[in-house]
């Protein structure tokens, strides 16, 4: 009975102190909620006509939204990067980080969710997929394994930060028992939730460009570089506005995570580039359309070229300690590698694999503004998300939030 | 060529009885029909009803609105709005065709029957037939023979009642040019010009019903499945349109409603069966049945009916007096990509 008060009052105190703040502060959320407004206007065109709304095709059938996806799951993921040496090595330094880095975990998750759902030709018959009511094909089907990680993981999420929050709120210390099991879930689940996304694809005989056994160990790779990458730059922006305090030691240990993940990531990349080049065999032609181009189809050229041209820059810079240690360097090089990794774990990963289609037919594919729309659109509702979560989490930690502070 | 010692591993998780038999062009014939299918299904049919029920209700409120949302939409007016909603409720919530009772077909066969003669004042003939026992369509292609007339296609597209307004094919027939072999990359697909051409052949390419078929594994609500005659078949009412069985498919055989399709009321085709040529709705995958609806009342589908070549030969592997068995026998057949295990049930050959 109490703890359903507490949280009454914590979700009370919260709005209040969501929907108070600077100047700057509201025009940010006015911006967002603008651009999410405008998202479901055309989203909502979308529902009316269908997703030939959208530029994909029965050439290309999956898009920007199968893209964005495919790379917020490894956002999502990469949280454990933090978790893991925070609670679990005792390392004090990453305490601050992880609350914002399961906070980026949520909102990257709804994210996922939002964009499967956008992505859906009948999402009001998405009951189908319930287990009991509807049929849910387990384990055939690794899109049904997909939905179980990505739920268990939003789940461990938001109850891990939650209790901890909750448990600040009201002046007490968490009790390590209750949330360690949680943190140790978690992190093997954040793992799982990346490797099953890449099964997605890996699994498929018909698409030779994912039917590569690297997939899933890259999308680990990627993901723990873009991942934190987002985190360093979301940290230095609460820095400068907040209050909170973020000792540059954080920030160091975690571009060094970067770093590494990063200098993984190219090796991978390497290795892929030279089984698919040294020796072209007939399953290289997605490749060769996707770095070369393919009877003058050159739609991916100008994106694939950046983002392996600013991948390879920014884990030059960040292999070198003084520039990485110049937190100026270093937030120009995390945005950087975040965009490389955008495109390349998005549509340089989903488009390919359709084009040449089956039987050589060579379709392109270019997103209209309806589907770039909605896209936007989900991307804001993440930032919004995020946020709330962000400024309740942070004036918890202030000890500007205390249940029963008034009395 | 059969049952058991299969050439690729399969986990086989699931213990589905009905993973093997593979009879396609063997000798025996006798064994491979029956105890297919439902069993493992039969056992939870009743609960996955029961509870679907009761989620009806619990979704009852939650939905009112879309309900009265798609009434206000009718021109109909009085009973026939009412019966048309009550038709749309009962359509919305009805289960996966694969584990209805034949009741739960029937009664869904029936309110789709219904449903159309509110809209258009014409009556349809929706068969659920089921499959034969002894029977398992396999289809032959004769390259020498084809010409590129595309009538194939044309009468695909009629009887199957396809969009018309996104040109929807099921069938996709491959200029090729000779001396290259089968070389699809340089192939055209999307010609316009007298056929045939000089120096080129034709191949047609459609949904091969593989044996082993990566798409129906992906599907994460089962919403298409291999039927007891083998042939692929999709639920439209069920499919909810992730298209994850498109990419899985290395055959490019299906298709994707990415819009609400479009038949003019006269050329639609009212001789309908469920999992066939009955109208599809946006949002929703389809594909070639093998025209279920003509081929399981012992007719050949619209595309063989139609070849003006006699290059497409249609027939039950499991009668040893088929056409297609003698060509399986007498002619040196080969399947395309063969090496991903998927075991098409369409073979080609050449004179």
């Amino acid at each position: 009975m109490k703890s359903i008060k507490v949280f009454g009052s914590l979700i009370k105190d919260s709005f209040h102190e969501v929907t108070q703040g600077s100047k700057a502060y509201h025009i940010w959320m006015a911006f967002l909620t603008f651009v999410m407004l405008f998202g479901m206007f055309n989203y909502g065109i979308q529902l009316d006509e269908g997703l030939s709304a959208t530029g994909m095709t029965d050439r290309v059938s999956w898009g920007l939204y199968i893209s964005n996806f495919t790379f917020l799951v490894g956002v999502a993921a990469a949280a454990v990067m933090l978790v893991l040496p925070a609670y679990v090595l005792k390392n004090i330094d990453f305490k601050q980080a992880v609350l914002i880095g399961e906070g980026l975990a949520v909102a990257a998750l709804l994210m996922c969710l939002a964009f499967v759902i956008a992505d859906m030709g009948g999402p009001a018959r998405l009951w189908h997929m319930i287990p009991v009511i509807g049929v849910f094909n387990f384990p055939n089907s690794m899109l049904t394994w997909d939905v179980i990680v990505l739920n268990g993981y939003l789940f461990i999420n938001i109850t891990v930060p939650l209790y901890i929050l909750i448990m600040r709120y009201q002046g007490k210390t968490p009790n390590p028992k209750v949330y360690i099991p949680g943190v140790f879930i978690s992190v093997f689940w954040a793992v799982s939730i990346h490797m099953v996304t890449a099964f997605l694809y890996q699994g498929l005989q018909a698409r030779p460009f994912w039917n590569n056994a690297l997939l899933g160990p890259r999308f680990l790779a990627s993901a723990f570089a873009a991942g934190p990458a987002l985190i360093i730059l979301v940290l230095a922006v609460i820095r400068k506005h907040t209050k909170f305090e973020v000792p540059d030691n954080t920030i160091k240990k975690i571009s060094m995570i970067v770093t590494v993940a990063a200098q993984i990531n190219l090796i991978m990349l390497i290795s892929e580039l030279f089984k698919e080049f040294y020796a072209p065999t007939h399953h290289s032609i997605s490749a060769i359309y996707l770095f070369f181009g393919l009877d003058g189809k050159t739609a991916l050229l100008p994106w694939i070229w950046t983002s392996i041209s600013m991948n390879v820059i920014a884990t030059v810079i960040l292999t070198f300690h003084k520039l990485r240690n110049n937190f100026k360097v270093l937030y120009v090089v995390c945005g950087m590698l975040f965009v490389a990794i955008w495109i390349e774990k998005g549509f340089g990963l989903i488009v390919p694999g359709f084009v040449p289609g089956p039987w050589g037919k060579i379709a392109e594919y270019t997103p209209t503004f309806v589907e770039v729309s909605v896209t936007v659109g989900i991307w804001a509702m993440g930032a919004f998300i995020f946020t709330i979560l962000a400024k309740t989490g942070i004036a918890i930690e202030l000890g500007k939030l205390v249940y029963n502070k008034k009395k | 060529m059969s049952s058991n010692n299969k050439k690729w591993f399969s986990l086989n998780l699931t213990n589905k009885s009905n993973k093997s038999e593979s009879c396609g062009c063997g000798k025996e014939f006798d064994s491979c029909s029956d105890n297919n299918q439902k069993d493992g299904y039969d056992q939870i049919m009743d609960v996955p009803m029961d509870r679907r029920s009761a989620f009806k209700k619990i979704t009852a409120g939650l939905l009112m609105g879309a309900g009265a949302v798609s009434t206000s939409c009718s021109v109909v007016s009085g009973d026939d709005s009412k019966e048309k909603s009550s038709i749309e409720w009962e359509e919305y919530f009805k289960g996966n065709y694969k584990l209805m009772t034949d009741e739960e077909r029937n009664s869904t066969v029936d309110r789709l029957v219904r449903s159309y003669e509110l809209r258009k004042g014409k009556k349809l003939n929706i068969s659920s037939k089921d499959a034969e026992d002894d029977v398992l369509f396999g289809y032959a292609f004769n390259i020498s023979k084809c010409q590129g007339y595309m009538d194939c296609i044309t009468a695909c597209v009629e009887e199957n009642n396809q969009d018309r307004s996104s040109q929807m094919q099921y069938i996709r027939i491959h200029e090729m040019e000779e001396g290259k072999g089968f070389n699809f990359e340089e192939s055209d697909d999307n010609y316009y010009h007298e056929v045939p051409a000089e120096g080129h052949f034709y191949m047609g390419t459609q949904c091969f019903h593989c044996d082993n078929p990566p798409c129906i594994e992906v599907c994460p609500v089962e919403a298409t499945w291999k039927e007891k005659d083998g042939i692929v078949v999709i639920d439209y009412d069920w499919c909810i349109g992730c298209r994850y069985c498109m990419a899985a498919c290395p055959y490019d055989g299906r298709r994707f409603n990415w819009k609400t399709p479009e038949v003019p009321e006269e050329e639609v085709n009212k001789n309908q069966h469920y999992l066939g040529n009955r109208l599809r709705k946006k949002g929703v995958m389809e594909k070639c049945t093998f025209c279920v609806q003509r081929s399981r009342e012992g007719k050949n589908p619209a595309c063989v009916e139609a070849c003006p070549t006699g290059s497409r030969t249609f027939g039950n592997l499991l009668d040893p007096n088929s056409n297609i068995r003698w060509i399986l026998e007498n002619k040196k057949v080969f399947r395309l990509k063969e090496d991903l295990g998927t075991e098409p049930k369409f073979w080609y050959y050449m004179d």
